[in-house]
């Protein structure tokens, strides 16, 4: 597999490294155990397009969200995941 | 005298006749040419029995002139090169090659398991299921190790392999798999575009079937335009042709494995050369030329040495000048079949008859017949009479029922071809069935992969030069190329009529997997007990899961199950093609990473010093560590261990730490970015002073520890343990960009930048005097306890100098830029000498960290919170932080968790060992009454005695119990004492004063 970091460029595999899911945005300060529960344990399993972190330690040390077909491998998105996981305070 | 090649035919073919090459086969002393392969060498001489079968231990000849041969595996090479099941049709000769029949005992034509061929019956299909059943405790004392001895293949050297392997990436726009007509001109046209090209072929002569077919391209030979074509190719800068190059499999991304087998044509590799080389091949697009694989047909005796592709004749015949037969017969359903008459006629060799299935044969082929003086008979081969000598006799059905005979000493076969569907099915691509040529063509291939040519189902050699022509100049525009491609090599197309036919009834056994002994009736059965699907045909009968993965048998065995349970070919399906294509050497995918390069090594800063020392390492992760560093006359580790930790807490030592992992921690929010991934606050610390800190995960548990000081308002060094540095990094830079992307804060790797070394010792001041600057104040009220502050040193050097201990002793850490670590361990050591002091490896920092009840790795398990390790009170409960609120889950902060405390024995003389579990003492041992187990041991020379830390039940409430330490691995019980873990000066006034 081949992912193209965003400020590298086309790499391969091995210099990256697989986090999981970025659905989950961790809960505010002061969030119950039950919402923290499910930011840290539940996880969808999806057949299809999945948007992932994956972090670039052998190059930028980047982490990246990249949009993954977990049937195909296909990357159709790759962005930086700058703010991707935090907290969403009501404007 | 070396045989004389009795059956090399005396001009022709593409063997250097000048270059005559000596090798064995069974102990026997043959003859061969440069250029011949080991099939071919055998063939010239004669040789039709190379090997017994994997069951039934039938005698077995060539039947294949390439790399999808089931039946001539030998082990190729003696000694530790000794490779089993090496394809004889692929192994290039070379003088003194040596190489063995396989699956015989005690000699190939003289072999005691060919009884199993009256035991037939047992061994059909499912035989292992069936028979091997119970009792259980059978299989691997009697049924496993003699299936293992009487049905098997080679033998492996059992020794390590002596030579080196290596990986290698390479790029290009086009990759080619494949030198036949398609796939020279797919390089030709993508070439000429400018692009940049990678054609790997797997023979070491590039042509394809061009070397063995030949024919008229551009009004010229084959020959001559392959010469052409190749001089062009080399003239292309652009354009790589790997010959001895498998292209295996396909991965994400367009990336492609090759295996170079870049010296196997040499008795061992020439010094500093390596036998294979592993590519990683990149590739924009990639046009399949594979070609296609001529298919045989299942009849009784279709096993018998003699019996071979029609198309391996040619080659052996048209490529090698050898002749597999004097008396030759043809059994064919496709007009392709007879171009090996041809051939045969050509080279003076005697045709006994053609049987051919079909209804109807050309005018030119009748013609032939009446010319070349031989019968042709409509109907089939129903039998073969012969045996390891060869075939004799051949019976035939003819159509409308009448039998006939035949007497040949060779049989060549052609059920039709089959495109090598293997690399474009391997992203689960499922091949299309095409009725006119009645096999699976290539569907579904992964992106940028286009297969042309034979590989494509197109057969014709115009068909093949002029698709891979065009799939060549498609492939380079695709990738941005576009030079003037010309116009296309010409040909015409053979005519390629068949009529299918898999499977012809008869008495005797009809081998459809010739490498896995699967026959037609083995199907039939598997029919009748319900393994109709393919996945389950497969795995019930094996057929096409031998090394050969099925490539003469696949498509053979789905037709005959279609037959049978009344389906269609296209219905039954195929099974799932999965890399890689032919077999690779698992030392090929290790590459250089074995023995001590398995991975790479870092050496700490001092690393050559310690070595002049005389250290013992330890490795470390990536890391070699000085273990401990023994001097003359020392019996054993414990001595030199326990000498280096008297010899800190009553004088001074040094150690290497530059091990931990070390982050630059800077920005107006370096502090609120650390109370986040601390339990314990960060901004409220002081300029100059270090804290130890402890991270959870955001489950809770403990994920790592270390000391961070404040060197600057914005500026914090961060430590982290050695085992976690890399990490520590990720999760800290995950924190920051995705979490926290609001504060203002930059981190920085700075673990390869610093080389720190801990001093400890009541003398440690006495020594850092000699090589601080003398104006630097290191006193109690001047360097105060968890003080932190950068110093000049005697020289003018500017290092930092930390006041933190491990060993619970009066302790610096100091801290130099990496180049100057090796100096500074020379410095102390010359320093110091007056002083008495002692280099330390990790086993005394690990005795003086358990002395003061110091948690690390082994009480860091990933199972512990901070309550567990008597941290508790560090967690914060005014700010968020990581893994705060999964913390607090209940049976995270049940009471009777297993908590860390300190042992010790009731019998002072006693050993203890990590990993004994903690028991109340007077019961018996079991999983109902584990409360716990020993974490980290020592001999304290302190203490002079054993003592240890471990997780236990309640274990602080407990203090003082004695309990029973259980160690079943090692036969021992014995009775502990729980005790405060800090053993040693617990009130900490020794690293204060
Ligand atoms: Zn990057």
């Amino acid at each position: 597999m081949r992912i193209v970091c965003p400020f590298c460029g086309e790499r391969e595999l091995g210099e990256f490294t697989y986090l999981g899911d970025t659905k989950p945005v961790r809960p505010e300060a002061g969030a119950s155990e039950d919402e923290v529960f499910d930011y840290v344990y539940l996880r969808d399993n999806v057949a299809g397009d999945t948007s992932e972190y994956w972090y670039h330690g052998g190059g930028c040390r980047a982490w990246l969200k990249v949009t993954r077909n977990t049937l195909t491998h296909e990357i159709s998105s790759i962005e930086p995941a700058a703010g991707a996981g935090a907290a969403k305070v009501d404007a | 005298m070396a045989g004389a090649q009795t059956h090399r035919l005396g001009n022709g073919g593409l063997v250097d006749r000048s270059a005559p090459l000596n090798f064995r086969f069974d102990g026997k002393a043959f003859s061969g040419f440069q250029g011949d392969t080991l099939a071919s060498a055998l063939i010239a001489n004669g040789v039709k029995l190379v090997g017994r079968s994997f069951k039934y231990h039938r005698p077995r000849g060539i039947l294949t002139s390439g790399s999808e041969e089931p039946n001539a595996l030998v082990e190729l090479r003696t000694g530790a090169r000794r490779e089993p099941n090496t394809k004889a049709t692929t192994a290039e000769l070379y003088d003194g090659l040596e190489a063995a029949s396989q699956n015989r005992w005690p000699s190939l034509r003289h072999d005691v398991m060919s009884v199993n061929q009256l035991f037939a019956p047992i061994f059909v299909a499912g035989f292992y299921y069936k028979t091997f059943m119970w009792p259980a405790k059978f299989w691997e004392a009697i049924y496993e190790p003699a299936i293992r001895r009487a049905a098997g293949l080679g033998r492996a050297a059992g020794v390590a392999d002596p030579d080196h392997y290596d990986k290698a990436w390479a790029h290009c726009d086009v990759l080619i798999a494949g030198s036949g007509p398609t796939g020279l001109a797919a390089a030709l046209a993508a070439g000429r575009s400018g692009a940049r090209v990678i054609l790997c072929e797997e023979d070491f002569t590039l042509g394809g079937r061009l070397l063995s077919d030949g024919g008229t391209i551009d009004g010229v030979p084959a020959a001559e335009w392959l010469s052409r074509t190749l001089a062009e190719l080399a003239d292309m800068p652009d354009v790589r042709i790997m010959t001895r190059t498998t292209l295996f499999g396909v991965y994400d991304g367009g990336t492609y494995g090759a295996i170079e087998r870049v010296n196997d044509h040499l008795p061992s590799p020439p010094q500093h050369q390596v036998r294979q080389r592993l590519w990683r091949i990149v590739a924009k697009r990639c046009v399949v030329a594979a070609g296609a694989i001529e298919r045989p047909i299942v009849f009784a005796g279709n096993d018998t040495p003699g019996v071979m592709m029609a198309s391996a004749i040619r080659t052996y015949v048209a490529r090698y000048a050898a002749t597999p037969a004097k008396r030759l017969a043809l059994f064919t359903n496709n007009e392709d079949g007879w171009r090996t008459v041809e051939t045969a006629l050509g080279a003076g060799l005697q045709i006994a008859a053609v049987i051919d299935a079909r209804p109807e044969i050309s005018p030119a082929h009748r013609s032939l017949a009446s010319k070349g003086g031989f019968p042709v008979l409509h109907g089939s081969v129903s039998g073969v009479d012969g045996g390891k000598d060869g075939v004799r006799k051949i019976a035939v059905s003819l159509t409308g029922g009448a039998r006939a005979e035949v007497e040949a000493d060779g049989l060549a076969v052609s059920g039709g071809w089959n495109p090598a569907v293997g690399l474009t099915s391997f992203h689960r691509g499922r091949p299309a069935w095409r009725d006119d040529i009645s096999a699976f063509v290539p569907d579904g291939a992964p992106p940028g992969m286009v297969a042309a040519g034979a590989a494509n189902g197109d057969f014709g050699l115009g068909a093949c030069l002029s698709q891979g022509f065009a799939a060549g100049a498609a492939a380079a525009r695709d990738t941005g190329h576009s030079g003037i491609v010309g116009t296309a090599p010409a040909a015409d197309d053979e005519a390629f009529s068949l009529t299918p036919l898999w499977h012809v009834a008869g008495k005797g056994k009809a081998f459809v997997d010739y490498q896995h002994d699967v026959t037609a009736s083995d199907i039939e059965l598997a029919q009748r007990e319900g393994f109709e699907s393919v996945e389950h045909l497969k795995r019930y009968t094996t057929l096409g899961m031998a090394t050969d993965q099925g490539k003469t048998s696949n498509v053979a065995g789905l037709a005959i199950m279609a037959a049978v349970s009344g389906r269609s070919i296209p219905e039954t399906g195929t099974t799932i093609y999965r890399p890689p294509y032919v077999p690779v050497a698992i030392g090929a995918f290790a590459g250089h990473h074995r023995d001590e390069t398995f991975h790479a090594t870092r050496l700490t800063p001092s690393h050559h010093w310690a070595v002049e020392q005389g250290a013992v390492f330890v490795d470390t992760g990536l890391w070699k560590r000085a273990q401990w560093y023994p001097r003359a006359g020392e019996k054993d580790w414990l001595e030199s261990v326990t000498r280096e930790v008297k010899a800190v807490r009553s004088g001074v030592g040094f150690c290497d730490v530059s091990t931990l992992g070390k982050i630059d921690v800077h920005g107006p929010d370096a502090g609120a970015f650390l109370d986040r991934v601390y339990i314990n606050t960060f901004s409220s610390l002081a300029v100059g002073k270090a804290r130890y800190g402890l991270m959870l995960r955001e489950d809770g548990i403990v994920y790592d520890d270390g000391t961070t000081s404040r060197l600057a308002e914005d500026h914090y060094f961060l430590t982290t343990t050695t085992a976690k540095a890399g990490l520590v990094m990720q999760h800290l830079e995950f924190c920051r960009q995705v979490l926290f992307p609001e504060l203002d804060v930059q981190l920085t790797s700075v673990s390869d930048q610093w080389a720190q070394f801990s001093i400890a010792g009541p003398k440690t001041r006495d020594l850092l005097r000699e090589i601080v600057d003398p104006s630097e104040d290191l006193s109690n009220e001047g360097f105060p306890f968890m003080g932190v502050r950068e110093v000049a040193l005697r020289g003018g050097l500017r290092a930092r100098l930390f006041r933190i201990s491990f060993s619970g002793e009066m302790a610096f850490e100091i801290s130099v830029p990496a180049r100057f670590g090796d100096a500074m361990a020379r410095n102390l050591m010359l320093a110091g000498a007056p002083f008495g002091v002692t280099p330390y490896g990790t086993e005394a920092l690990g005795v003086m960290r358990v002395e003061k009840g110091h948690i690390a790795g082994p009480e860091l398990s990933g199972t512990t919170t901070a309550a567990d390790l008597g941290l508790g009170k560090m967690m914060s409960t005014k700010k968020d932080y990581i893994g705060r609120v999964m913390a607090g889950r209940e049976a995270l902060v049940a009471p009777d968790r297993q908590v860390v405390v300190g042992i010790r024995p009731t019998d002072r003389t006693r050993r203890l060992r990590s990993g004994a579990h903690i028991i109340p003492k007077g019961q018996t041992p079991g999983p109902g009454n584990d409360q716990g187990y020993v974490t980290s041991v020592c001999f304290s020379p302190t203490l002079d005695q054993w003592i240890g830390l471990a997780l236990v039940e309640r274990g602080r409430e407990r203090i003082g119990e004695i309990v029973h330490a259980h160690d079943p691995l090692r036969g021992e019980d014995y009775d502990v004492e729980l005790c405060n873990p800090v053993f040693y000066d617990p009130d900490g006034g020794r690293q204060r004063g």
